[in-house]
């Protein structure tokens, strides 16, 4: 097979892919009217989870401060609501510009570290602008969180009620869009150069891929991936608070990845599901302890299923096959 | 000028606890390349071991310091025996991964034995007000801090350059695989470290308690901190924990005491650009 | 096929309970940090809900009580917002309450004005909330209600100048404001302003710049919890006692940790407070008892009384509608309402909706042996 029908078989929709987006789209409306709110939730952390997934899993850039980027989204799109203008699909496009703009500034310093200077570098920044929020409290509403959002109806016609129809459509439609951006880029020859920089820099350097210049690529595109997330949720919500750019955040959807698997996409989107939906029905009744039962599932995660619950099914159905 | 004194002073002791409350991880990081996000947990549990103690017990606030190092140090090796050792080399995002998931249980068990609530400890009266020089007033238990955290610096120092298991370590963090190569027991060396250093962080654990007091998040609020003096000194180098310790409590101190309205943006801002330049610290060993 | 025929009309039987059942409830949607950084003060909103109904019965106007808790985790008000939403939704609450934390309670705000449904703001204490829905009242204190009269009571006792520290966030600047405005009207003058930041505990380049400014009065103002008690030692460790700077604050500041750490160096301190745990009456030493007989000994404390009072809220307004749980019902009932509290006299405002109540001025003294606040005076029908 040459390369560019192999890329191109590999970049083929497969049936369970369609499937999985059909059920996406009629399962909560039709038998989870009550979850809306939840689905859309987790529409937006799905989104968030791709947007790590393209530095980490396929580069291999660490960040612990992921929400730096979901921050500046959601301050963006907040603020020029606040500001009057509510209309949402040209805040995420201004909250996507602004964080490209910030991540691509970012990228520099990203690329030149690693390790511990990685972690705290990417830590620090998210830490940085958190204070930056909390301090000018005449833009961002300080540690009280923004107030007066106000998003305006879908396309002149759909309202944003506490049911949550419209906001379950709109993150749906807006993470389906970037599902399939995010998926032509992984699959192209870009992204397969990424996966080659992330198993070995030195060997691609010597065979004249431009490290540097790749990574910054993909930094500045999952950059404006997390800002629209952010500005999705601070538009569904109608508020930001500085947690947005939390570490509790970033940890968070690290975790989601983990347990989803990385370097697949749809790790991203299973990890969001099952944590979101696990941490909705145990915080009903555990309330105080659930940290506990996360710390677990990580640590177990780690030791056994380190290639995540996709990764682990993967093999799986290799083992399956070869029997 | 007392005054300014009496900042510095402040700040230097503030130093000093973070740089009992990080050398274990410096040299931990420094040796194994196992980035530990649970150095917290453990700087926590020793600071309960002091407390139940001190509070349940009734032993005296001194004699409970030792115990808090002895039982983290030991906890801690399980730890390392039973889960760390398992990742040692699956990378650093399943060792961050993995440690921040213990630091998640640790919140949740330290919860339940220990509720929600903060604790702080009855410090003996001779540690309690200040001690007047002159016009100058400085805390009493901060003096005591300060002279801890320079006997722990001195008798770590004396160790590592003066006893045959600390040329070991001085080697393993120089070049593991060279000293693996002449019949160092690699594993053996780590896992003593990193106990001690676990211990360390128990001793600085139960130090803070008067400072910043216990409660379940401690795990949590003194990991920034405490990576922020790791990385700045440089991993492996207990002078660059002591030096980057003591700049950044002295910095934060006065830097609130000058601008108070910057707040920790400094900080954070300040780390930054340190580690652009010098991603692997000041006073890297490697 | 007899057993599958009984099993069916066992389920059915059941269903229909279920469903008359869930006529005759009213539910209450508790959103509370359960978790995280504020869950000591979200336990003790908690066992103050808990208590409530161990006393008073889970029935009342022949509707039984259930309710329904959500942990926020913090500060997150977008989590907050959701869970509000969902509630509504998914659970059917007719009651929000709650609210530990002035950013969810803002946001929690917005869904009981959407949906029409009366909301017990149990804690956060920041003014604006209350203008956030039509449906909404709060039963623990204004930041402005207690700092405001406590600067007017200052000025009024002949202090010409103070210097105020304050929290770098919301209810802390509030509070500073409200008492900064109050002590000005009155004529005083304000000699320093500082704030100290929300998570930093170690407060003495801050105390060393009030020795430094060596002002003839201090207020500050912190949140309750590690704070007060750390605060409380920088300042004794550096000199500052009432001896020679008077000090000011929310009650906070001396709570009984604060004073264990301080010892006599406390004495002479001055707060003010809507709920003083020891202040002697009968009411309150009831409720002291028996909150600590239900919480391993522990006192209980202003998120325990103001979850306490939002849930007699509660009660007394579904008593006053006869079971009717509509927004419009309640807060109607709920507004002007009065009624006695272990904290003293209690009541809702008949415009806002917002607490009014005794504001306490209490002083450090020696009772016993041991420093204790002691009531000094008092500021009845505070707004």
């Amino acid at each position: 097979m040459d390369p560019k029908s192999w890329i191109r078989a590999k970049a083929r929709i497969s049936p369970y892919e369609a499937i999985f987006w059909i059920a996406a789209a009629v399962i909560p409306f039709v038998f989870f009217e009550n979850y809306l709110s939840l689905a859309a939730s987790v529409a937006v952390t799905a989104l968030f989870c791709i947007s790590l997934d393209m530095i980490l899993g396929y580069a291999g850039i660490i960040s612990l401060g992921h929400a730096a980027f979901f921050g500046i989204g959601a301050y963006t799109a907040g603020i020029l609501s606040a500001r009057g203008w509510g209309e949402p699909i040209s805040g995420l496009l201004l909250a996507a510009a602004v964080t490209a703009a910030v991540g691509y500034i970012v990228s520099f310093m990203i690329v030149r570290v690693q390790h511990l200077a990685l972690l705290m570098i990417t830590l620090g920044l998210s830490f940085l602008l958190a204070e930056l929020a909390i301090s000018f409290d005449q833009f961002t509403g300080g540690s009280d969180g923004l107030q007066g959002i106000d998003t305006w109806k879908l396309l002149g016609i759909w309202k944003f009620s506490l049911w949550g129809h419209t906001a379950y459509a709109y993150a749906l439609a807006t993470l389906f869009v970037l599902f399939l951006l995010a998926r032509r880029i992984v699959h192209s020859p870009f992204g397969l150069t990424l996966e080659a920089i992330r198993e070995n820099p030195v060997r691609t350097t010597a065979l004249g891929a431009p490290n540097h210049a790749h990574l910054r690529k993909i930094f500045t595109i999952a950059a404006a991936f997390a800002g629209v997330a952010g500005a999705l949720l601070a538009q569904i919500s109608e508020t930001v608070s500085p947690e947005a750019l939390g570490f509790q955040r970033s940890a968070e959807i690290a975790v989601m990845l983990i347990l989803g698997g990385t370097g697949r996409l749809y790790g991203a989107i299973l990890g969001a599901i099952i944590f979101m939906i696990a941490r909705d029905q145990i915080s009903g009744f555990y309330l105080q302890y659930w940290y506990f039962w996360i710390g677990l599932i990580l640590i177990l995660v780690v030791l056994f299923l380190p290639r995540g619950i996709l990764g682990g099914l993967e093999r799986l159905a290799r083992l399956g096959r070869r029997a | 000028m007392s005054t300014l004194i009496a900042v510095l002073f402040d700040g230097f002791s503030y130093g000093m606890l973070l740089f009992l409350l990080s050398v274990g991880l410096s040299v931990t990081l420094g040796l194994m390349n196992f980035t530990n996000l649970a150095h917290g947990a453990f700087a926590m549990l020793g600071g309960y071991v002091t407390y139940a103690l001190v509070e349940s017990a009734g032993w005296p606030f001194l004699a409970t310091l030792p115990l808090a190092f002895l039982a983290t140090a030991l906890i801690a090796a399980v730890f390392e025996a039973v889960l760390f050792r398992r990742i040692y080399k699956s990378g650093e995002l399943n060792q961050v991964l993995l440690t921040i998931g213990v630091v998640f249980a640790s919140y949740a068990v330290a919860a339940f034995f220990f509720g929600t609530v903060h604790h702080s400890v009855d410090l003996p009266d001779y540690l309690k007000g200040f001690v007047e020089i002159g016009d100058l007033k400085l805390p009493a238990y901060r003096i005591f801090l300060v002279i801890v955290a320079l006997a722990v610096t001195a008798g770590l120092i004396l160790f590592l350059e003066f006893t045959r298991f600390g040329a070991m370590v001085r080697a393993a963090v120089d070049n593991d695989k060279v000293a693996g190569g002449l019949g160092l027991n690699i594993n053996a060396i780590f896992a003593l470290t990193f106990a001690l250093g676990s211990g360390l962080a128990g001793l600085g654990g139960a130090l803070a308690i008067d400072i910043l007091f216990i409660d379940p998040n401690f795990g949590f609020h003194i990991l920034v901190p405490v990576l922020i003096v790791v990385s700045i000194g440089g991993l492996g180098s207990i002078w660059g924990s002591f030096l980057a310790a003591a700049a950044l409590g002295i910095f934060d101190v006065a830097g609130k005491f000058l601008f108070p309205d910057f707040g920790p943006f400094l900080i954070y801002l300040f780390m930054v650009v340190i580690l652009f330049f010098r991603p692997n610290g000041f006073f890297a060993r490697r | 096929m007899k057993k599958t025929v009984t099993a069916l009309l066992t389920a059915a039987a059941t269903l229909l309970c279920g469903a008359a059942f869930a006529q005759e409830t009213v539910k209450i949607g508790v959103i509370n940090a359960y978790s995280g950084q504020f869950a000591d003060p979200g336990a003790q909103l908690d066992a103050g809900i808990t208590l409530y109904m161990q006393q008073h019965g889970d029935t009342v106007a022949g509707k039984k009580i259930e309710i329904i808790r959500k942990d926020v985790g913090g500060i997150a008000p977008d989590v907050a917002k959701r869970l509000a939403e969902e509630l509504i939704v998914r659970d059917k609450v007719d009651i929000l309450a709650g609210a530990l934390l002035t950013p969810n309670a803002l946001a929690m705000g917005d869904v009981s004005a959407e949906a029409e449904k009366f909301m017990v703001v149990m804690n956060a204490t920041t003014p604006v909330i209350i203008t956030k829905s039509p449906y909404m009242i709060r039963t623990s204190a204004t930041a402005s209600q207690i700092n405001g009269n406590f600067g007017t009571w200052i000025a009024n006792q002949g202090v010409k100048q103070v210097y105020t520290m304050v929290t770098d966030y919301g209810p802390g600047i509030g509070s500073g404001t409200a008492f900064e405005e109050a002590f000005k009207a009155a004529g005083g003058e304000i000699v320093g302003q500082d704030r100290t930041p929300v998570v930093n505990p170690d407060f003495s380049p801050f105390v060393q710049r009030v020795a430094e400014a060596d002002p003839e009065a201090l207020y500050v103002w912190v949140p309750g919890g590690t704070q007060p008690p750390a605060l409380a030692k920088a300042l004794a460790e550096r000199g500052i006692t009432p001896e020679n700077t008077k000090i000011y604050g929310q009650g906070e500041l001396t709570d009984d940790a604060a004073l264990e750490a301080l010892g006599e160096t406390a004495l002479g301190i001055i707060t003010a407070y809507h709920y003083n745990v020891h202040r002697d009456d009968a009411m309150n030493d009831e409720f002291v008892e028996a909150y600590r007989a239900a919480n391993d000994g522990r006192d209980p404390d202003i998120y325990s009384i103001g979850a306490y009072d939002g849930m007699a809220a509660i009660y007394k307004a579904l008593e006053a509608t006869g079971g009717d749980a509509s927004g419009e019902a309640l807060i109607n009932a709920a507004k002007g309402m009065t009624w006695d509290s272990p904290r003293g006299p209690i009541g809702i405002d008949a415009e806002t909706g917002d607490v009014v109540q005794t504001i306490w001025i209490r002083e450090v003294q020696m009772v016993d042996g041991k420093p204790a606040n002691v009531i000094i005076d008092q500021v009845e029908n505070a707004k």
